[in-house]
């Protein structure tokens, strides 16, 4: 520990602290641009300028260690000034309306110049060239209003281990974006939004599809069914005030409601009946593997998050044959929707629309894949984000605070307690053991709460393995087995396992994968700004409601039970095959092919 | 302008090229600070560094595309346009400047129809600025290759270009206006 005084105030702290961490510990704030939690700090923007003394010129906060007997003062004029001219200039050189812009009340930039009483420039600098980014289905980029501060750039390469983002040129001309200034359409982006998810301001931002939706909605010819995918309940809140973690499922379906929608769901349903599929395709390369010794791809790879689907085939094809060829649950949910409901209530699938309200930017670009689709019908047709979802409330001018808790509707609208934890990390595995361990030995799964203690929270990889004892008749041969399992989250930490499990083999049967930190609850789409603070509390309030339920185990669900026997028959039958199932080619991440 | 990797078919040339590159890689993948000294390398075999290139040296030094572009758009040295046979400078210090060095560059844009940092289609000609070559007495200069030309005149640019063009038709083209 080392003695330091901030703005008169004498404190100790550990000797590797950065002054912006040795000022946060005493509640002393600094305002940041560049700096992200747990990363290196860059120093690229200086923001955080402050002023220390015997220092000839002022430091950044961020990135300067604190030494002995070091005296800060954070909020002399000369500091506030120093920070005042950096905004200014940042505002002066930025391209952007505030009155029109995706981003409002949540801009960083705004509120900084805001909190600095910046009312008008002084100056007015040379502007950015402008380029707008419209080449993926997922993400617009306005570089006009970037403001380098290359957030986006540590998220892309550090946390997701991607590198679709890097600084391009040199001096004004810097250009922050791919290869040779190119378009994201043009690199091996994989589309999880994460660099949305950090942008201080509105130069990346989910590509927008309310309009059509409203269109949709307003056309009193087609049915428009939509559904919520786990994480949304636990985050929508936070655009209306309510703390992060807040569970508004009840409110969310009542604006759902209220905004149109001809019948409100839950992916959470079709998160059940991936369970029954993914399960039963777990256990039968198992079986292959262990009794008919036939050579079939294991560890077996979760497939429900769109991000890891494309960084496989653009990074580790090789692993391909061991993805589960299970269609993620929003793409599932579309073809249940568009046979077996549409049939239900004699609705030509060719007018129904299929809404989906995702955490994700990815899922945007899943929805329009090729492979997404059953005999020509394409399964899913708009995605919005949680922030979108948050936005149409807002401008039907619904009073989301107010509103009732209402239920989602019947037959696709029951859900277990596995399926809310679809929605992060570990929560797909846990939800397969206590179905599949269940199925195998016919008893539940033998841990506190139902919850695999050693996959939850926030830890990159997790790993856990489990005897399989008293296995019934037909599962005889898994007697004795030791089945392990992994879990990674973050692009990164996944590209660590795969390159672990490349050069040493792999130790484990089944491994999920998500691509954003924390899984969905962390997606590109959910409400800004999420840290790992705001992470743990979503995924507190998504085991609170896993908890709250009757049903905790997917294999329960008679909605789900209902719709085998009335529909697809047996999981992985030819039904299923045909509408839940599918297969990924290799895609190149090279420039000259 | 579009950027074109090398498709000039000349097979045999262009696999000992990519073998020459497989050299540099390796002497240089595992050096601290090898890359840009690769790069380097890279352009001096292949006269740029077309997307080919890049994507291979990437994938050697286990880096992004577009990190390593980054550091190739960084650095004014690299280019990624082929080189002609002829490579123009207009000189644009001062002097030159203040003495019809930028008219000059005018003239050779119009009359070769690229811009500063292209390479006309028949890959004869590319184009860039430079400042001052030091003979700032004899303004404007151009450097065609290593020689340098004094007191260039935009009027007579097509006479200027015409004594290089082997190409026939240039020639002709030139003659005519
Ligand atoms: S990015 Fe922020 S400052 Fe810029 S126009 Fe948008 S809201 Fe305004
Ligand atoms: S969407 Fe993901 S992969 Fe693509 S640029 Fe953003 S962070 Fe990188
Ligand atoms: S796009 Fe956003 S996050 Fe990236 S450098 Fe620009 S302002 Fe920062
Ligand atoms: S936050 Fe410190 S330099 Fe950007």
């Amino acid at each position: 520990m080392i003695n330091i005084t901030i703005n008169s105030q004498a404190v100790q702290v550990p000797e590797d602290s950065t002054i912006l961490q040795a000022a946060r510990m005493i509640n002393v704030q600094i305002p940041t641009m560049c700096h992200i939690e747990k990363r290196d700090p860059i120093g690229a923007c200086r923001v955080c300028l402050v002023e220390v003394e015997g220092a000839k010129i002022l430091q950044a906060a961020c990135s300067t260690p604190v030494s002995e007997g070091m005296v800060i003062h954070t909020n002399s004029k000369k500091a506030r000034m120093a920070r005042r001219f950096v905004v200014e200039l940042l505002l002066s050189e930025h391209d952007g309306n505030c009155q029109t812009c995706d981003r409002g009340s949540d801009c960083e930039l705004r509120t900084l110049g805001e909190d600095m009483g910046i009312s008008d420039l002084a100056f007015e600098g040379e502007k950015i060239k402008p380029h707008m980014d419209e080449t993926t289905p997922a993400l617009i980029r306005d570089s006009a209003k970037c403001i380098k501060c290359r957030r986006c750039v540590t998220v892309c390469n550090e946390v997701q281990g991607v590198g679709a983002l890097y600084p391009q040129d040199r001096g004004f001309d810097v250009f922050i974006g791919p290869a040779f200034c190119r378009d994201l359409k043009d690199v091996a982006c994989v589309q999880c939004g994460q660099c949305a998810a950090v942008c201080p301001v509105g130069a990346i931002a989910e590509k927008s599809s309310t309009p059509a939706i409203w269109d949709a909605i307003e056309n009193p010819d087609i049915c428009v069914v939509v559904q919520t995918a786990p994480a949304i309940r636990a985050a929508l809140g936070e655009e209306f005030g309510y703390e992060p973690g807040t569970r508004v499922t009840g409110k969310m379906v009542a604006a759902l409601r209220r905004l149109g929608f001809d019948s409100v769901f839950d992916t959470n349903f079709t998160a059940d009946l991936t369970i029954m599929e993914e399960g039963t395709e777990l256990l039968t390369r198992l079986k292959k593997a262990l009794v008919d010794k036939e050579d079939v791809a294991l560890p077996m790879f979760t497939s429900c998050s769109p991000g890891w689907i494309n960084f496989a085939e653009f990074y580790f094809p090789q692993f391909l044959p061991n993805i589960s060829t299970c269609k993620s649950p929003q793409q599932m949910f579309g073809a249940v929707a568009k046979s077996y409901y549409a049939e239900k209530i004699g609705v030509d699938p060719k007018n129904m629309i299929v809404v989906s309200v995702m955490p994700c930017t990815a899922k945007k670009f899943e929805a329009q894949r090729p492979e997404m689709n059953a005999d020509g019908i394409q399964d899913v047709d708009y995605v919005l984000t949680t922030r979108e979802l948050a936005k149409m409330i807002k401008e039907a001018n619904l009073d989301f605070n107010s509103l009732p808790d209402e239920e989602m509707d019947a037959p696709l609208g029951l859900s277990s307690g596995a399926a809310d934890i679809f929605a992060n990390t570990g929560g797909v595995m846990e939800a397969a053991l206590r179905t599949a361990y269940e199925i195998v030995t016919g008893r539940e799964l033998p841990v506190e709460n139902l919850h695999v203690a050693p996959i939850t929270g926030l830890d990159g990889i997790k790993e856990a393995s489990l005897v399989i004892e008293g296995t019934v008749d037909d599962w005889k041969f898994l007697e004795g087995v030791e089945l392990k399992v992994a879990v990674s989250h973050g692009l990164g930490n996944t590209r660590r396992m795969l390159e672990y499990v490349k050069a040493n083999g792999c130790p484990y049967h089944f491994v999920e994968v998500m691509t954003c930190p924390g899984g969905c609850i962390g997606g590109g789409g959910q409400p800004r700004f999420t840290d790992d603070s705001v992470r743990l509390k979503r995924i507190a309030g998504i085991y609170a409601e896993d908890e709250g339920k009757k049903l905790r185990k997917s294999h329960e669900n008679p909605d789900v039970q209902k719709l085998y026997q009335d529909f697809l028959g047996a999981p992985l039958g030819e039904k299923s095959h045909h509408l839940l199932h599918t297969h990924y080619a290799p895609k190149s991440q090279t420039m000259s092919d | 302008m579009s950027i074109s990797s090398c498709t000039c078919g000349q097979d045999v040339t262009e696999t000992e090229l990519m073998t020459r590159l497989e050299e540099v890689i390796k002497e240089n993948k595992d050096k601290a600070g090898g890359l840009i000294p690769a790069l380097q390398m890279a352009q001096i075999i292949f006269g740029y560094l077309p997307d080919m290139v890049v994507d291979r040296i990437a994938e050697g030094f286990n880096k992004t595309i577009t990190e390593v572009a980054g550091v190739i758009s960084f650095y004014s040295f690299f280019t990624r346009n082929p080189r002609g046979k002829y490579l123009v400078r207009v000189c644009l210090g001062t002097a030159c400047y203040v003495r019809g060095g930028k008219e000059v560059l005018e003239a050779i844009k119009k009359r070769l129809e690229i811009d500063v940092g292209e390479t006309t289609e028949d890959r004869q000609f590319s184009l860039e600025v430079g400042r001052c070559f030091g003979a700032c007495g004899m303004a404007p200069v151009v450097m065609v290759n290593d020689e340098t030309y004094q007191r260039v005149k935009p009027a007579r640019i097509n006479e200027f270009i015409a004594q290089f063009a082997t190409d026939e038709e240039l020639v002709l083209e030139g003659e005519e206006k």
